[in-house]
């Protein structure tokens, strides 16, 4: 049977991996050699070694928006999975429309980041305009800004992941333990959280990259201003390419340290998740 | 299902009958209030879409009334600004034909590297696991290049980028449902004498149905929304997001109650597909997420 689907790879898998050569394996192969490259369109690159690197450390602005990422990561991190994790309590408890709120708090998730950005530019204009100031007055307002944006995106899916660990609890473990006296703070610490660790894995994985790797919200929102105070480490990368002349290589050396970064979380999490599943 | 937790959906359904207690109402009303804090910002947005400019930035939270009431006029000022209906089809072309592409191409692909076991397939595999912890960023300007080179910069070519960077999730998710397909099913149907395309047809795809809606949603939410790829890919016409995002202008100039009115239409397309398949979607979100 194999070599009779063997002799059919032009059409089964050929054009997807075509594709993936075009759009992900070639660039990403040229993508590490021009970071080593100083050029102005691909075809004029020259080998400068790791001169792009030195550059982007030596960046004020990478280094800038490096920590910028890092704080806000932290933030949204714990700020959406704390409410994420008390909506899940609060939805699954036997409860009237408890469906109709999940729909609801799930819905901003849908949303693209360039729309939502705008969103929450007019509300947060809107609420500021009452103080004489606006979002690019000071790098704390859009901080917060982005902050309270990403809360309202992810809170919602990241409280249905909660909410399927939760149900996955043996009804016996709760009865068990209030036969047994606990109480429900005792419960919750000593039951619920334990049980749905690894819920709370992939929740804080999801949120730890998609804050990290956040681009349109922080586009759309602020678009880095005040100065370039608010922007974060996608949007830098962007503004290297796009913004300034001659400085294409170092843009690319810049993507390679983030990519470095964020393979470096992925695999952190690959390496938890697979450490569970050997001691279940 | 075992006898506790029917006993246990049993009582939860007299719970839901019984009249509701004082802690339920609190909690009722907790829930109540994050709900209105959560659609505020959408029925604010449709709220100012009708208000004028001046309106929008000075009296965001107020209703319409006499004085700032202007009626369509921000929906059709922006229509026009942006040519909103050319980017409305666009993007729906966009979608549409990358998703179909996208989940008949990296299912056949998932099926031939999971049936077929040799050294390339493996390597394959490998690759397009990897290719999902690589941030858009890294390749985000060779990519446009090669792209450029190869004359794909036009609603058509794009389609074909999108198959390249789709393909990791989605044959990594089409993958591990084939190796649930009984390989006895298809080898019966080979000795009956069909070839491996109508095997693949006619006995695994159906069978691979539920997880090609998933792909299909995922993918779909994914292309709809994107705005930074079709940017760079683009050169004559715009996406949704893109001809949103020309409305901000040079320097900071938004013309915030144009904008509203976009919003609006941004947004509506979105709610009415979750309301339609809110089931599929979050199934397929959880288990993107749980893949991914």
């Amino acid at each position: 049977m194999q070599k009779a689907i063997k002799k059919w790879f032009p059409v089964l898998a050929l054009p997807t991996v075509v594709a993936f050569l075009i759009s992900f394996l070639i660039p990403f192969i040229m993508g590490i050699y021009l970071s080593f490259c100083k050029f102005k369109t691909v075809k004029n690159a020259k080998w400068v070694g790791f001169d792009n690197y030195l550059k982007a450390f030596a960046n004020e602005d990478f280094i800038n928006a490096l920590w910028f990422t890092v704080k806000f990561t932290i933030v949204s991190v714990i700020t959406i999975n704390i409410l994420a994790f008390l909506f899940a309590m609060l939805l699954t408890k036997a409860l009237r429309g408890t469906n109709v709120f999940r729909t609801i708090f799930f819905m901003p998730n849908l949303i693209g980041g360039i729309v939502l950005g705008y969103i929450w530019l007019m509300i947060i204009n809107g609420v500021l305009q009452y103080f004489n100031a606006t979002i690019t007055t000071d790098a704390s307002y859009g901080f917060w800004g982005l902050v309270i944006l990403m809360n309202w995106q992810l809170i919602g899916y990241m409280m249905i992941i909660y909410i399927s660990g939760i149900q996955n609890i043996s009804p016996d473990l709760i009865e068990a333990a209030q036969i047994d006296g606990a109480n429900s703070v005792q419960r919750l610490f000593h039951i619920t959280i334990p049980q749905v660790m690894p819920s709370i894995t992939i929740c804080l994985f999801l949120t730890l990259t998609n804050s990290f790797k956040l681009f349109d919200q922080n586009y759309a929102l602020t678009a880095g201003a005040p100065g370039k105070s608010t922007q974060m480490l996608a949007l830098d990368i962007y503004n290297t390419f796009y913004g300034r002349v001659g400085w294409q290589g170092v843009g690319q050396a810049k993507a390679v340290i983030f990519f470095l970064i964020v393979a470096a979380i992925a695999l952190t999490q690959l390496f938890l998740t697979r450490r569970k599943e050997v001691e279940n | 299902m075992s006898e506790k937790v029917k006993s246990k959906i049993k009582e939860k359904k007299a719970k839901l009958r019984a009249p509701m207690t004082v802690k339920d109402w609190v909690k009722f009303i907790i829930l109540m209030i994050i709900s209105i804090v959560f659609i505020a910002p959408i029925l604010l947005v449709l709220m100012n879409s009708f208000k004028g400019k001046l309106f929008v930035s000075n009296e965001p939270f107020a209703f319409p009334n006499a004085e700032s009431f202007v009626g369509l006029k921000n929906y059709t000022n922006g229509i026009e600004k942006i040519d909103f209906f050319s980017a409305f089809f666009v993007s729906l072309f966009i979608t549409v034909c990358s998703v179909i592409l996208i989940v008949l191409a990296t299912a056949m692909c998932a099926w031939f590297i999971t049936r077929v076991k040799t050294w390339y397939t493996k390597l394959i595999y490998i690759l397009f696991a990897f290719s999902m912890i690589v941030p858009f960023q890294m390749v985000m300007y060779p990519m446009s290049q090669v792209a450029n080179m190869l004359h794909l910069d036009n609603m058509f070519g794009i389609v074909i980028i999108y198959l390249g960077f789709g393909a990791g999730l989605s044959v990594f998710m089409f993958a591990g449902f084939v190796k649930s397909v009984p390989l006895e099913i298809e080898e019966a149907a080979m000795i009956d004498g069909c070839g491996p395309m109508k095997t693949f047809f006619l006995i695994d795809f159906p069978i691979l149905r539920p997880s090609a809606i998933t792909v299909a949603i995922l993918q779909a939410m994914w292309i709809w929304n994107d705005y930074l790829l079709p940017t760079l890919i683009l050169s004559d016409v715009k996406t949704l997001p893109m001809a949103i995002q020309y409305l901000r202008g040079g320097y900071g100039s938004i013309d915030m109650a144009a904008m509203m009115a976009m919003l609006v239409l941004a947004i509506i397309p979105i709610i009415i597909f979750y309301f339609a398949c809110q089931k599929y979607i979050i199934k397929g979100v959880m288990a993107g997420a749980v893949k991914g």
